[in-house]
């Protein structure tokens, strides 16, 4: 019943993997790199701990990028990176982050990112599995005006949850004043860190980066404190599902575009037809107009109405009998702080309104489950 | 009354012609915190090895073979509202389904305690 767990050679370590084992982390592959899917614990354990208390993350597989405009004005380096984006960069203040998505010439999503203004460049952070081609598109379409440098010996620690102030208080003064997506240098524990308030839990929390070489003293200072648990993927899953935020790869990808997404909420105004700077990012024509007329499918949230997960890939259907399939769900499981299953997925436009009703078909049954406004858990960002 | 294991991670216990069935203590450390158990419908002609059961945990759903063929004569309906005694009591109170054992020479091709402690050591 079980899977035997395929060893893979040549799997990257990140700074972190020796803490990993001595915490027993059950380690596994994940985009290349041998990742703590969850600890002793256990997933559930670390699930709600981290929605009661604090967990520590390690998501140092995550690529961390710095934009260097080559005229020395951070705005040149702002504008260039919007023809990648439909996201507002020029407006992203110093100390401050913002949520974007790279987008192909078709409008759908190559990754997603965030970028902070760090004053003299700004500092992009991106998914572990396309780092390198993100990596090598900024290179192909920024560096007539842009260095572009991937920052390989950082560490990258995501603290997450209610008490992940106070624990970070302890090593770092300046935790406490800042506000949802403030991001820049901060000492922490004595080193200088690159910190933003931010994470993808939906829980107030903090991420930092650290140089690997004072990654393991770092995230031991941290765990050292009784609130904090090392947390795994297994865990860091279901809490971004709760949290209604996508997994790249899953819920979004190079088929789907942020309108389609329904992240057209991180495109700002100056970006869409009639604003200051409308369009001008790859794939524009497609996003603008569907921002103005709709897009034909929808992400949406899913609550099965039974005890049964419903997971990636269950085909949806209007009704117990219909052979014709509406959609999919693209991530499902379990979600602890519900104590209920729950799942996000793709249908048809017109059939994605909040309250409908939607069938999964699983091992051969149809299964009821209601459309619902995300997030499942509410949000606990300090604004 | 003999207990039974296949290399799957189930157990048997043998009473008569009746085989009690569920998943063994290192299953249930494996999979972690299960959340959902869907067992087969009583009076299901099993064969050997067809999917029997899943066990869910939060990450991931797994199948439960039918170790041996045989008719569904019970199934542990604690395990729908309490899914969590897979993780708390898997060699006892978590047991899936009993099977009214339709050819006892499967039986044979089985292990006993001693042969799985040396499967899973």
């Amino acid at each position: 019943m079980l899977a035997r767990d395929n060893h893979q050679p040549l799997l990257k370590h990140t700074p972190l993997h020796a803490v990993h084992v001595a915490s027993g982390g059950k380690m596994v592959p994940f985009a290349g790199y041998d990742m703590p899917v969850q600890y002793p614990a256990g997933v559930l354990r670390e699930h709600l701990h981290t929605r009661s208390s604090a967990g520590l993350f390690d998501v140092s597989h995550m690529g961390q990028i710095a934009l260097r405009p080559k005229s020395g004005r951070l705005e040149d380096a702002a504008l260039a990176l919007e023809r990648l984006v439909p996201q507002d960069i020029l407006a992203v203040a110093p100390g401050r982050q913002r949520y974007a998505q790279f987008i192909n010439a078709a409008g759908g999503i190559l990754d997603d990112l965030m970028v902070a203004n760090f004053g003299s460049h700004l500092f992009l952070v991106v998914n572990a599995a396309c780092k390198a081609e993100d990596e090598a598109h900024l290179r192909a379409h920024l560096s007539d005006t842009c260095a572009i440098e991937p920052l390989v010996d950082r560490a990258l620690i995501a603290l997450q949850g209610p008490k992940a102030e106070s624990a970070l208080g302890k090593l770092c003064a300046d935790a406490a004043a800042m506000r949802f997506m403030d991001a820049g240098p901060h000492r922490v524990n004595n080193i200088d860190c690159f910190v933003s308030r931010s994470g993808y839990t939906g829980e107030d929390g903090f991420e930092i980066s650290v140089a690997a070489e004072h990654a393991e003293a770092l995230a031991k200072s941290l765990l050292a404190d009784a609130d904090v648990l090392p947390i795994g993927l297994g865990a860091r899953d279901s809490l971004r599902l709760e949290a209604g935020l996508c997994l790249y790869g899953h819920d979004i990808d190079t088929s789907t575009t942020p309108v389609e997404g329904a992240l057209e909420w991180s495109i700002q105004k100056s970006r869409r037809s009639g604003g200051a700077r409308a369009g001008g990012f790859a794939g524009a024509e497609k996003i603008l107009a569907q921002l103005e007329m709709g897009a034909p499918r929808r992400r949406v949230g899913l609550k099965p109405e039974g005890r049964a997960p419903v997971r990636e890939g269950a085909p949806l259907f209007a009704d117990i009998t219909s052979t014709e399939q509406i959609g999919a769900v693209t991530s499902g499981g379990f979600g602890p702080s519900l104590n209920a299953p729950v799942a996000m997925g793709y249908l048809t436009s017109s059939h994605a309104t909040i309250g409908g009703r939607v069938f999964a078909e699983l091992r051969g049954q149809r299964l009821p489950l209601q459309i619902s406004p995300m997030p499942f858990v509410p949000n606990a960002y300090k604004r | 009354m003999t207990t039974l294991f296949t290399s799957d991670h189930e157990w048997l216990r043998i009473e008569g012609d009746v085989a009690t069935i569920g998943v063994t203590d290192y299953a249930q450390s494996q999979l972690g915190d299960v959340v959902f158990v869907e067992l087969p419908k009583v009076g299901r002609s099993l064969k050997k090895a067809e999917a029997a059961a899943v066990v869910e945990s939060v990450k991931a759903a797994s199948d439960v073979y039918a170790p041996i063929s045989g008719e569904v004569i019970e199934v542990n309906e604690a395990l729908g509202s309490e899914p969590a005694l897979v993780n708390s009591d898997a060699a006892g109170k978590a047991w899936f389904f009993k099977l009214k054992i339709a050819d006892k020479s499967e039986l044979g091709g089985l292990m006993d305690e001693a042969a799985y402690k040396a499967h899973t050591a």
